[in-house]
């Protein structure tokens, strides 16, 4: 265990959704490395409000990075500079004595800033309104091992499945667009023999729904780096697919 | 509002009660369902199948969530697996065996009905939760895997890798999307329930507080239903995440609610031990480890070689030694506390001596590291993220940490509270788990009363209330309780001391921890009782909150989260000070056998305590429910 000395926090302050942002520092004159970064956050703010200031607004709830709730844009990374972890997984030891560190909220059109670090990720909620689910009212389900389901596909749905909705992959987009997150929910359900009855109506409308918050893919691959989970981007060639096959399929007349 | 205890417990046999209840109950038509409004607060595992399943049935239905997302409720970080009884290992399982474990997993201190329906409807719930695309670990023949879990000796515990919860959250949240996008039920986020709002005897809805605006506002409703989760955060340190509070329960309890066997909380033995003072919350290792980890401490309590180079002849594989038929399958309570003396003893490993060892050098060795990687890799990787050690290489360190509440609002079998219209479900209610949850069953609780038994149960108080007019939210008493909401929370402002919340929660978490822990007596629990109400003082003089109270200020919600949390502390040591005996989660040392196990007390103790508020929080009320079982006998909870 040992001590970083001299940090210096470059914070983003902003009141509220239409109020103007700026940039305020820090001095961290000493913290212990085994400290996670959002711990370093609290010790601040306890500092802020003792000297009667207003602590920093950031989100955060598990900090085991599961829930998907904390999301910051720390040194201009989304989720700052481990590989497959969240913001509350970052500890100090990632970083060095007298490193300036710059932290910032999701920067994206689609999650406006509600206060300082916090933003609005409504958007990826109406996504999964519009059919992230299958369709199976409480109460009539067949006994749950009627369906076989081989191995690989079930790890592959689970693999997708991993997604904890932070939002990373929209933040890290050059266009703000949301296909990991999307792409992920559609492969989790369309690669399972239970999603298959809306599997193309799924896809229609989530993607369409997308469309109407966030930028267009055009496969950068930073949504993948950023991800926490790592969720591959060959999702999104599966959401393109089964978005394609939807709408060249006549599902009205299969419906009937 | 005077308290009477009716459990309601249906006629008949214990194996038919449930069906009996469902013969027999008063049904809402299909029609009437859309003329009630039920809302639920909380969007975890309960309040989402809840609020989903009710959405379904026709009910309108307004949801409750203080998070952006009903995603992000706690449920996602349950790491082990889903309980249900359904025999696929054909290892001998069955509904009753399930029920039996439970009880006894208890120590004999949970409602024998509830329990049987919480093991037959377990069944179910894995049904419905594949039906709607949980992705549960399968076999290569494409059937679903089992492992086992703590407190039972066969494989019944349904698992998605280390994430079950996360997936059964998703899958009850996306029936609750569903849901939502169909207009069923309406979604508030960001807003968190500051009171409940009793008129004529009945429960007539609740009071919020919008995060965003500092706003206050009322909701009425028919029935409301309340899952906002456990307590677990009174300790300060815990596995729980940062916004768990009592909040919801609490405010429930000082408007009628009973509050039962708040007493009863669970230290989790495999969490990773605290690093430093200012740690913010610790980190859960999925028990499901132990499946495979053995524990171990050195003999030697000066030992100071690195854990591989300590040969077998001088480790003390304590679990093993001790309790031999379950050995690192111990249950929670018990294995905790071994760790506990264990490190009392001087014998704990790490910089601070403050844990034992979990160690998978020979698994990784009988089944190599790929089969290990398979079943516990983001548990590994998550320890490695935290600790900075590689536990493939060397064993994890573990010490218990709070983790669970067994306690919480008095409910019947209907999973109604003392207040009529007001339902608990999940952690937040004192069911079905008795005085110690085993592993596995709070997803199982959760999903059962959120899926499959409130709406069941819900019609029979609803039938009562067709065609008959209900005040709405601006009778008087709504704005009587949502003028005193205003005035608390301003009040909190207007203190103007010196220190944040942050520092009343620590103060008040260690008083707990000391003398509420996993280790009890007279003594400790009268010096919490004088103790804690002196903090409080120093609170309500010396709290400082910054910032503004029309905008987002998370510092006034915490301080509101934390005042409840004093109060819930008193009746916490309060009822582990009355409860002269060891049973469960709930270890008073003056109460133990010779060989240092609890020592339950059935000729006086085999009763439910549900407190009464009395408008002092030195003084609460004791109501009993007495414990009968029918099928089950007492017997001494033996795992050696």
């Amino acid at each position: 265990m040992s001590t970083l000395t001299n940090l210096t926090l470059k914070i983003w302050r902003q009141d509220g959704p239409t109020g103007q942002g700026r940039f305020e520092s820090h001095q961290i004159p000493e913290i212990s490395d085994e400290a996670s970064f959002l711990e370093l956050l609290d010790i601040l703010n306890e500092r802020l409000i003792e000297e009667g200031k207003e602590a920093i607004v950031f989100d955060h709830d598990c900090r085991e990075g599961i829930c998907g709730t904390c999301s910051l844009m720390i040194d201009g990374q989304a989720h700052g500079p481990s590989k497959g972890a969240a913001t509350c997984q970052i500890h100090m030891r990632t970083f060095n004595s007298g490193d300036e560190i710059v932290v910032e909220p999701w920067r994206a059109a689609a999650f406006p800033v509600i206060k300082d670090l916090m933003v609005d990720r409504a958007p990826l909620d109406r996504i999964i309104e519009a059919g992230g689910y299958i369709t199976a009212p409480t109460g009539g389900a067949p006994d749950a091992n009627l369906i076989p389901i081989p191995k690989p596909v079930a790890d592959a749905s689970m693999d997708a499945a991993a997604c904890i909705g932070c939002g990373a992959c929209v933040a890290a987009c050059p266009n703000g667009a949301a296909s990991l997150f999307t792409s992920a929910k559609i492969a989790h359900l369309n690669l399972l023999p239970q999603g298959q009855a809306e599997r193309y109506k799924r896809a229609e409308a989530m993607v369409e729904k997308m469309d109407e918050y966030f930028g267009s893919c055009t496969n950068h691959g930073e949504c993948e780096a950023a991800c926490p989970k790592e969720i591959s981007i060959d999702n999104i060639a599966i959401m393109n697919v089964d978005y394609l096959k939807s709408k060249f399929k006549n599902r009205k007349l299969l419906d009937r | 509002m005077t308290i009477t205890l009716d459990s309601k417990i249906p006629d008949g046999p214990l194996a038919d009660k449930w069906q009996n209840f469902i013969a027999n109950e008063r049904l809402v038509n299909p029609a009437n369902k859309r003329k009630f409004k039920i809302i639920v607060v909380g969007t975890g595992l309960a309040g989402a199948s809840a609020a989903a399943t009710l959405g379904e049935l026709g009910y309108q239905v307004e949801a409750f969530t203080f998070h952006d997302s009903p995603r992000r409720a706690h449920s996602i970080a349950a790491q082990g697996g889903i309980n249900a009884a359904k025999n696929y290992q054909g290892d001998g399982d069955s509904v009753h065996r399930l029920f039996y474990d439970t009880i006894k997993g208890g120590d004999f201190r949970a409602r024998e009905a509830n329990v049987y329906r919480l093991a037959e409807v377990s069944v179910d719930i894995i049904d419905q939760m594949v039906a709607q695309g949980v992705p549960f670990a399968r076999e290569y023949g494409g059937l679903l895997d089992n492992r086992s879990f703590g407190g039972a000796q066969v494989s019944r515990t349904f698992y998605a890798r280390g994430q079950t919860g996360q997936q059964l959250l998703i899958g009850a949240y996306q029936q609750l999307a569903r849901q939502i996008g169909l207009g069923n039920v309406k979604l508030w986020n960001r807003m968190e329930m500051v009171d409940v709002v009793n008129i004529d005897g009945r429960c007539a809805g609740i009071v919020t507080r919008d995060l965003m605006t500092g706003e206050f506002s009322s909701h009425s409703a028919h029935a409301v239903v309340l899952a906002t989760g456990g307590y677990g955060n009174v300790f300060y340190l815990s596995t729980n995440a940062m916004a768990c509070n009592v909040t919801g329960a609490w405010r429930a309890h000082r408007r009628g609610a009973a509050f039962a066997n708040p007493c009863y909380t669970q230290i989790h033995p495999t969490c990773i031990p605290q690093a430093d003072d200012f740690q913010s919350k610790l980190t859960l290792m999925s028990e499901s480890l132990r499946n495979d980890g053995r524990i171990w401490v050195p003999k030697n309590p000066d030992e100071t070689r690195r854990a591989d180079q300590v040969p077998e002849d001088e480790r003390d594989y304590y679990l093993e030694r001790i309790y031999p038929s379950f050995g690192n399958l111990a249950p929670r309570d018990v294995s905790s506390r071994a760790a506990k003396r264990m490190v009392d003893a001087g014998q704990g490993v790490g910089p601070l001596k403050n844990g034992v060892y979990l160690d998978f050098a020979e698994a990784i060795g009988r089944l190599g590291e790929s089969t290990i990687r398979e079943r516990y890799g983001n548990l590994f990787d998550m320890y490695e993220r935290i600790t900075g050690e590689n536990p493939y290489e060397v064993p994890m360190r573990i010490y218990p940490a709070s983790h669970y509440t067994m306690g919480g609002l008095w409910v019947d079998y209907e999973l109604m509270t003392t207040i009529p219209g007001l339902y608990c479900a999940g952690e937040a209610n004192f069911s079905d788990h008795g005085a110690n949850r085993l592993g596995a069953s709070a997803l199982m609780q959760g999903l059962s009363d959120g899926y499959f038994v409130l709406p069941y149960t819900i019609s029979q108080y609803l039938s009562e209330w067709l065609n008959k007019p209900i005040p709405d939210a601006s009778h008087e008493e709504f704005r009587k309780v949502q003028q005193e909401a205003t005035d608390r929370f301003k009040g909190y402002m207007a203190i103007g001391g010196t220190r944040g919340p942050d520092h009343f929660h620590r103060e008040l978490g260690r008083i707990i921890w000391d003398y509420c822990g996993m280790d009890r007596n007279a003594a400790g629990l009268e010096k919490a009782l004088s103790e804690i109400p002196a903090l409080h003082e120093e609170f309500k003089k010396d709290l400082k909150v910054t910032g503004s109270d029309t905008n987002v200020n998370q510092t006034l919600e915490k301080a509101g989260r934390v005042d409840d949390f004093f109060e819930l502390g008193m009746l916490m040591c309060k009822d582990a000070l009355n409860r002269e005996e060891s049973c469960g989660g709930h270890f008073r040392s003056e109460h133990q056998t010779d060989e240092g196990e609890a020592l339950r007390n059935d000729d006086d103790f085999a009763y439910v305590s549900a407190w009464e508020w009395s408008g002092d929080m030195a003084n609460p009320i004791e109501h009993k429910e007495q414990l009968e079982y029918e099928v089950v006998h007492f017997q001494t909870r033996s795992y050696k």
